[in-house]
């Protein structure tokens, strides 16, 4: 019992998971994540998880995409090399429209999805941090720290309590991915 | 709470027995992790068999230049820009699903968008081929990004719609891509979770390390929406800047500002019917008649039916145009499709595309497979006709009578078309087999709100009003996965 370092508590319904994360809060036991295969929308607030910051990222890349926009536009077809195209003046305002609003777009995806690969750790090739198999299947799964909760017996009880359908004790954080 | 009961006034959007969470997965993954079987190998073969003419034309276009092609002095544009349009306008249902119906919160999306967001991807790839094809010196295709060329620092000409064109198109192409993919993590991770050996190697890499914790589900799902938020508007730019191709021009049939409405509305009434066209069969061959259901279909036959009215009122108003504005130019290039030597292509396009989708005002007719499945292509034809007609009958009597002439495809014209219906078809069946073709992860937040399985316990544990039992038992009259014995039970 003692090598034991995660214990995870599988549930086979969201709504048991919620339960027994509300158990285990009302004992004091710390949760060191939940792993599940969709999303589950209120866990971040049970959890104390702060709202994502992408909405900023998204923003400031988007604003980018627009200046970058602008600044090629002016830059290209009135600084640079001034053309007279049919008589247009150099700075048409309605024509730098749609390049713009491209370049708007495309810097505000590229940005914040690659915003969000990185702050997540997401790239082709990582070893994939995963404490249960069935986690991206049908089961959604509690790990909590076996070392800084002790009260193993508590703990089982508890995610059983709340329709826990497995609880395992895991000696290894990871399962091998090599 | 993360699971709520959903009205049983609406229509279940999962049908079946015992599902559940384990089940969504073995079902969805049935084509990833076994052998294809025979219908799957007849209709690659054939596939591939279009792809490898694709692969010819386009190489021969390349190595003789674009005189392999049926354009002449008059008409210097054709088939090859008809099917540009085709495909582009394809492609525009993939994301008006995953962003515009993720947007207005349609549940129904969940189980189609994967893969007509694939649809997309593939179409654009389509479209891409004939702009460098018709560029005659394809290996100069960079010319159109902003480089200053070696003729010293002149750039590409911004006020041209050719240039936002490039940007607009591979700006989609780009932001599609990009989001199928992340959609994709946690379903190629279910798939990684369970395979072995070399797959399970593979799909590691593919899954780029996806766990599904608390954290990343949550930047998903921002993710997500922000991407579905930026995509909307998106898709409607591209489709008004591939219009404005021919609306800045000044060509009598091509410069009018209702084009842009236009285009877009016949984007997302021939994607449907795209989507329509392959979903019809790939629910019935994969086996996910209870993912796909007739209330899916039903849905997207009144899109088609209400896009398909949109453009026919387009194509009223440009007569009545012709004939208001008092030009004569104006005037004789529409009298000339509705009655000139292209009547044949003309008629063909307002049958298919306005007389027909008419019909899915008859609910049988709506909710009819084998019915819905040819409309579909109907509609398909029916659209490619559409820009054949801006295009062509535009272009092929002039200001010069005796410059006038018509158009003949050579085999190469009708090779590259042919062979890119190939090329779409190996991509997506491909798809099919290599990666989920239905959004797990999405179609498992419906098992225990929208599902027929839900309802059924609703309904069972009482407390509803009996009027709107009924109305639901009603609802389930049309579906085919849903045995006539599972609603007498229902009755009870």
């Amino acid at each position: 019992m003692s090598d034991t370092k995660y214990i995870l508590g599988h549930f086979d319904h969201p709504d048991d998971l919620m339960d027994g994360i509300d158990k285990l809060q009302k004992s004091n036991i710390s949760i060191y994540d939940v792993y599940t295969p969709m999303p589950i929308h209120g866990i971040e607030a049970k959890l104390g998880v702060p709202p994502s910051r992408l909405p900023i990222v998204a923003f400031i890349c988007g604003i980018t995409g627009t200046f970058a926009g602008i600044s090629l536009l002016y830059y290209t077809l009135h600084k640079d090399w001034p053309m007279n195209i049919g008589g247009k003046p150099t700075i048409p305002m309605p024509n730098y429209v749609p390049i713009t609003f491209e370049l708007t777009i495309l810097f505000c995806a590229l940005g914040m999805v690659a915003a969000f690969y990185f702050r997540s750790h997401l790239f082709p090739g990582r070893a994939p941090r995963v404490m249960d198999l069935r986690a991206t299947d049908d089961r959604f799964v509690i790990a909590i720290d076996a070392k800084n909760n002790t009260d193993h017996e508590k703990i089982d009880s508890l995610l059983k309590d709340a329709g826990a359908v497995e609880v395992l004790y895991n000696e290894r954080k990871y399962v091998s991915y090599e | 709470m993360s699971s709520h009961n959903e009205s049983i006034l609406r229509e279940p959007l999962v049908t079946g027995k015992n599902i559940t969470y384990a089940k969504v997965t073995n079902d969805i993954l049935v084509p990833v992790e076994n052998k294809p079987n025979k219908a799957w190998w007849m209709g690659f073969t054939v596939a591939a068999l279009g792809a490898m003419l694709w692969v010819f034309s386009v190489s021969y276009t390349f190595w003789t230049g674009i005189g392999a092609w049926g354009l002449n002095k008059t008409v210097g544009w054709a088939w090859d820009i008809t099917d540009f349009v085709w495909w582009v306008g394809i492609g525009h249902a993939g994301t008006l699903i995953s962003a515009v119906l993720l947007i207005f919160r349609q549940n129904w999306r969940n189980s189609i968008n994967r893969s007509a967001e694939a649809m997309t991807i593939f179409a654009v790839i389509c479209a891409a081929t004939y702009v460098v094809a018709h560029m005659g010196r394809p290996w100069l295709a960079y010319w159109i990004f902003p480089l200053p060329n070696q003729f010293g620092s002149l750039w590409v000409n911004f006020n041209s719609p050719l240039v936002w064109d490039a940007f607009a198109i591979s700006t989609y192409f780009t932001v599609s891509l990009v989001f199928w993919y992340t959609g994709l993590l946690p379903d190629i991770a279910t798939v990684r979770d369970r395979a072995t050996g070399l797959t399970k190697r593979i799909y590691s890499i593919l899954s780029f390390g996806w766990t599904g914790n608390v954290k990343t589900w949550q930047r998903f799902e921002i993710v997500s929406l922000i991407l579905a938020g930026i995509s909307t508007p998106l898709v409607l730019s591209v489709h008004t800047i591939v219009s404005m191709d021919f609306a800045t021009s000044v060509i009598p049939g091509w410069h009018t500002t209702i084009f842009p409405p236009y285009f877009v509305a016949g984007a997302i009434f021939s994607g449907f019917a795209m989507v329509q066209t392959l979903l019809l069969i790939t629910r019935k061959v994969m086996n996910f008649e209870d993912y796909i259901t007739m209330f899916h279909i039903e849905s997207m036959n009144k899109i088609i039916m209400t896009t398909g009215s949109i453009v026919g009122v387009a194509y009223l108003t440009e007569l009545f145009i012709a004939w208001y504005s008092g030009s004569e130019y104006e005037m004789y290039a529409f009298a000339n499709r509705v009655a000139g030597p292209y009547w044949w292509a003309y008629w063909t396009m307002m049958t298919c595309n306005v007389i027909s989708p008419q019909l899915f005002w008859f609910k049988r007719i709506r909710t009819s497979i084998p019915i819905s499945w040819v409309l579909s292509i109907v509609v398909n034809i029916g659209m490619w006709f559409e820009r054949f007609v801006i295009i062509v009958t535009s272009l092929h009597r002039d200001y010069l009578p005796s410059s006038w002439a018509m158009f003949y495809p050579t085999w190469t014209d009708v090779g590259v078309f042919v062979g890119s219906v190939g090329l779409f078809f190996t991509l997506f069946l491909l798809f099919l087999r290599v990666l989920p073709g239905i959004a797990m992860a999405e179609v498992k937040l419906l098992v225990h709100t929208a599902s027929h399985q839900q309802k059924l316990k609703l309904i069972k544990e009482g407390h509803l009003d009996p009027e709107q039992v009924q109305f639901y038992k009603d609802s389930l009259d049309k579906y085919d996965s849903v045995s006539e014995e599972e609603i007498k039970e229902l009755a009870k």
